[in-house]
């Protein structure tokens, strides 16, 4: 198990280098200079030139990228153009906001799609199976800011039970939960369409597996023997979707985050995009690389876990 | 006791089972053979209340007076690992990967008798120590992954007795083993039934394994028992047919018609080394290297059939690939035709083309999408594409007795049989001077298994064709090579002419698998008519 982790740990290290250098190297290829940007277009060679030495911009580029990664693993990922203030602090204020909203969708959605993956797996081929894929087939199709609009008209407009949008920040933790709670449903609803068919398919596969009819040799029922035998052996593919939702949730919310006035990390990027802030669309891209290979990482781990044939 | 009466079971208004009436008493082993196909495994899962789903059962399944069959699944599911268990034929995949050996036969326990964990892993620990998996060297917690093929269906069969059931269902439970683990686990199979007094159920296809182990034998065919009674009554008189026809297979000789002898060697393997580096043990640990073929030489002549055998990990298979040129050698040299046979692409595809294979499963190793004459003609890459394939194919699928329109069929629209003389079509079609045969007739039920055999000799005999037949088989060695090579631990520790190293074993490695051979009584074989003529018992 140790030299597994060791050599997870090894993988995401290098990752996370190469990730930082390829986001570093595409920001400084995009044509444009940032201390002209910054100063505006009427301003003096003198005083550019003066700005790019301050800014470190006159260095090679390998020590430039040096010096980026130093302040970047101190916390420092620059000063974004337009507001001046510390990137690092404005990712950490929309993450606030986007961490929470992504965990509580991918949970919403595990909880979800577990019930109805394994109730069509066990029902196989019936018209149980059928209906219930019908059903997520068409949650896949739709678009999720549909069903937040739907959700919003019935729980906030409707029946004023949950604000139809905002943020009042941790402050008001009870309040913060109820706000994220109806955009959290909206993402985690095609997950968990997703999430359900990914679960049956495996499970399906499973199903059909000579330890299963041991099983049921041993006196176990059908349903004994999908929730003790089959339900751990699917979970690779599952945990393998999963991780690559929760990279999704995290920086893809963007529509939901519009539809619910939600100051997210999404609609950071996108601003920051618009007003072309090259420094915050590299730190926010960072933090979200690095958020994905981590996860990845996570998802590893819990392959080993699962299963005791990879543990070498 | 648990009986039959008049089970029957059918799918869409197609019988597959046809009023089997079977008495299971205690003590007993009872051995049901037939071929694949002739319901003896449906009839295990009828009795087990198991049957695929859209199949019912009717007749009756007595356990105690009350009918299995009336049963709700309540009820059968505290029947099932309790009254009767049942282990399945392929070990490797018959327990979950993902549980230690001693939470999969505990559970057993957990379910029917409500044990707590503990007190269930120690009852676990003993039935396993019963069927010879003690502690300390198979604790509880290894995983399946970590057991042999031998060791998994003995786990497998703990956790059916841990119970101690009324009826023991083995369905072909020594088919993917090796001969010596075979033996071990019969051994173990009927020092079980004396111990416990339990009802054994054997299905097999195998006449001399039952010939050894049971005390009464059903022979079935299409869903119905056509001969039953004490097992040596049975092999003696072979009342009917069918069971005639089945000995008469299991013996079969294929009849040779040889071309003239051409002692020039056509494959040579000298001072042959395979190595593979084995994963670290631990952090720091060097790196292992095993060597699973150890400075293997033999000579194989123009025409002529050898075997190779030997247990599963004796190195058959890695040495069968690097002669197929598929794997580097590590050390020494393989000749074919005085060329040397390398691995990837610096093996010239004319070298390659006087070299074919067929392997034990007749349809993985076809693409299911093709067609048949894109099949068979596929080996036509290492020789261009002549302009008449389609009446190469239809020859070569000919000369197989592969006939009508089966060029334009898939290939899972033929029997297991059929495929397998397709892929001996499609070894022919370029005309190879040597084809090596891995496992080819293994999957094959007896009767179906003599008729590729008499179509091999037939073809070696017209082609002038060479074999290298690689089996774990000992009795279809016999009946087709000329020399056997016996390897073991990647050395081959004893060569010779088949009949003399099967006759007369030197090493002891060959006579412990010629000992645990099961074979049929040669006194029960004596002057049985078959079709009118007296055969007269074998040379011992």
């Amino acid at each position: 198990m140790l030299r597994y982790v060791i050599r997870r740990l090894i993988s995401l290290g290098l990752s996370l280098l190469l990730a930082s250098a390829l986001i570093f190297s595409v920001v400084e290829l995009v044509p444009g200079d940032p201390a002209s940007f910054m100063l505006g277009t009427g301003a003096q060679p003198e005083t550019v030139a003066a700005l790019r030495q301050q800014m470190g911009l006159d260095l090679p580029l390998p020590l430039r990228y040096l010096h980026w990664l130093g302040g970047v693993l101190a916390g420092d990922l620059g000063h974004s153009f337009t507001y001046k203030t510390p990137v690092a602090g404005m990712i950490l204020d929309r993450m606030q906001v986007s961490l929470p909203l992504a965990l509580m969708a991918l949970a919403l959605a595990v909880l979800i799609a577990l019930p109805i993956g394994m109730f069509a797996a066990a029902r196989r081929g019936r018209a149980g199976d059928t209906g219930v894929m019908a059903a997520t087939q068409v949650g896949i199709a739709l678009p999720n800011f549909w069903f937040a609009m739907l959700l919003v008209l019935l729980f906030a407009v409707k029946l004023r039970w949950l604000p139809a949008g905002g943020f009042p920040g941790w402050d008001h933790p009870a309040a913060a939960l109820k706000s994220l709670l109806l955009p959290a449903v909206a993402l985690a609803l095609p997950q968990a369409a997703i999430l359900a068919r990914v679960l049956r398919s495996a499970l399906v596969e499973t199903l059909g597996q000579d330890y299963i009819r041991t099983a049921r040799a041993k006196g176990l029922s059908a349903g004994q023997a999908l929730s003790r035998h089959a339900l751990r052996n699917a979970l690779i593919p599952v945990l393998t979707i999963m991780g690559m939702q929760f990279s999704f949730l995290l920086a893809g919310a963007i529509i939901i985050e519009n539809v619910f006035y939600l100051p997210g990390l999404g609609r950071l990027i996108f601003q920051a995009i618009t007003q072309r802030d090259l420094i915050v669309v590299q730190g926010a891209v960072l933090v979200l690389v690095a958020a994905v290979i981590l996860v990845t990482f996570l998802v590893d781990l819990s392959y080993a876990l699962v299963d005791p044939r990879l543990r070498r | 006791m648990i009986r039959t009466d008049r089970l029957a079971v059918g799918i869409g208004g197609h019988d597959i089972l046809r009023g089997i009436d079977l008495a299971l008493p205690p003590g007993r082993i009872t051995g049901l053979v037939g071929e694949s196909g002739s319901g003896k495994s449906m009839a295990a899962l009828a009795i087990m209340g198991l049957l695929p789903q859209g199949m019912a059962a009717e007749g009756r399944v007595e356990l105690d007076g009350q009918n299995l069959l009336e049963l709700p699944e309540r009820e059968l599911c505290r029947i099932r690992g309790k009254r009767i268990g049942m282990i399945f034929q392929e070990p490797m995949t018959a327990l979950n990967p993902l549980m230690t050996i001693g939470d999969q036969v505990a559970e057993v326990l957990r379910i029917h008798q409500g044990l707590d964990r503990k007190t269930a892993q120690e009852r676990a620990r003993d039935r396993l120590d019963r069927v010879g998996l003690a502690a300390p060297r198979f604790p509880l917690t290894l995983y399946p992954h970590e057991l042999s093929g031998g060791q998994r269906q003995r786990v497998a069969i703990a956790l059916a007795i841990a119970l101690r059931p009324d009826l023991l269902i083995a369905d072909e439970p020594t088919t993917a083993l090796d001969v010596t683990t075979q033996a071990r686990i019969l051994d173990l199979l009927k020092g079980l039934v004396r111990d416990e007094g339990m009802a054994l159920l054997l299905i097999t296809h195998d006449l001399a394994v039952v010939a050894g182990i049971a005390d009464h034998v059903a022979v079935m065919q299409r869903g119905t028992i056509v001969e039953e009674g004490p097992t040596e009554q049975v092999f003696r008189q072979r009342r009917h047919a069918y069971t005639r026809a089945l000995f008469a297979a299991s013996t079969h000789q294929p009849r040779l018609v040889l071309p003239p002898a051409q002692p020039r060697p056509l494959l040579q393997v000298e001072g042959a080394v395979r190595e593979y580096p084995l994963p670290r043990r631990g952090l720091a640990a060097p790196r292992e290297i095993l060597r699973a073929v150890d400075g293997v030489g033999f000579r194989l002549d123009a025409g002529e059939s050898v075997g190779l055998v030997g247990e599963s990990g004796c190195g058959k298979s890695t040495l069968t690939r690097a002669i197929l040129g598929l794997d580097p050698l590590q050390g020494g040299r393989i000749l074919l035709d005085g060329q040397e046979v390398r691995a990837g692409r610096a093996m010239a595809a004319e070298l390659r083309a006087r070299m074919q294979v067929v392997f034990q499963d007749p349809f993985g190793s076809f693409d299911p999408r093709w067609r048949v004459e894109r099949l068979v003609a596929e080996p036509f890459h290492l020789t261009g594409l002549p302009r008449d394939w389609r009446e190469q194919v239809a020859e070569a699928l000919y000369e197989v007795g592969i006939t009508g329109d089966a060029m334009r069929r898939h290939i899972h629209e033929f029997s297991g049989g059929q495929r397998q003389r397709i892929a001996i079509a499609r070894a022919l079609i370029i005309k190879p001077r040597l084809i090596v045969l891995d496992e080819a007739v293994s999957a094959l039920d007896v009767r179906v298994r003599a008729q590729v055999l008499d179509l091999l000799a037939r073809l070696r005999g017209s082609h002038g064709l060479a074999y290298l037949f690689i089996s774990h088989d000992l009795s279809v060695v016999r009946q087709i090579t000329d020399r056997v090579l016996v390897m073991e631990k990647g050395r081959i520790v004893e060569a010779g002419p088949t009949h003399q190293v099967l006759g007369q074993p030197q090493h002891p490695y060959t006579q412990s698998l010629l000992e645990a051979t099961p074979r049929i009584p040669a006194a029960w074989q004596a002057h049985i008519p078959v079709n009118g003529l007296a055969l007269s018992p074998p040379a011992p």
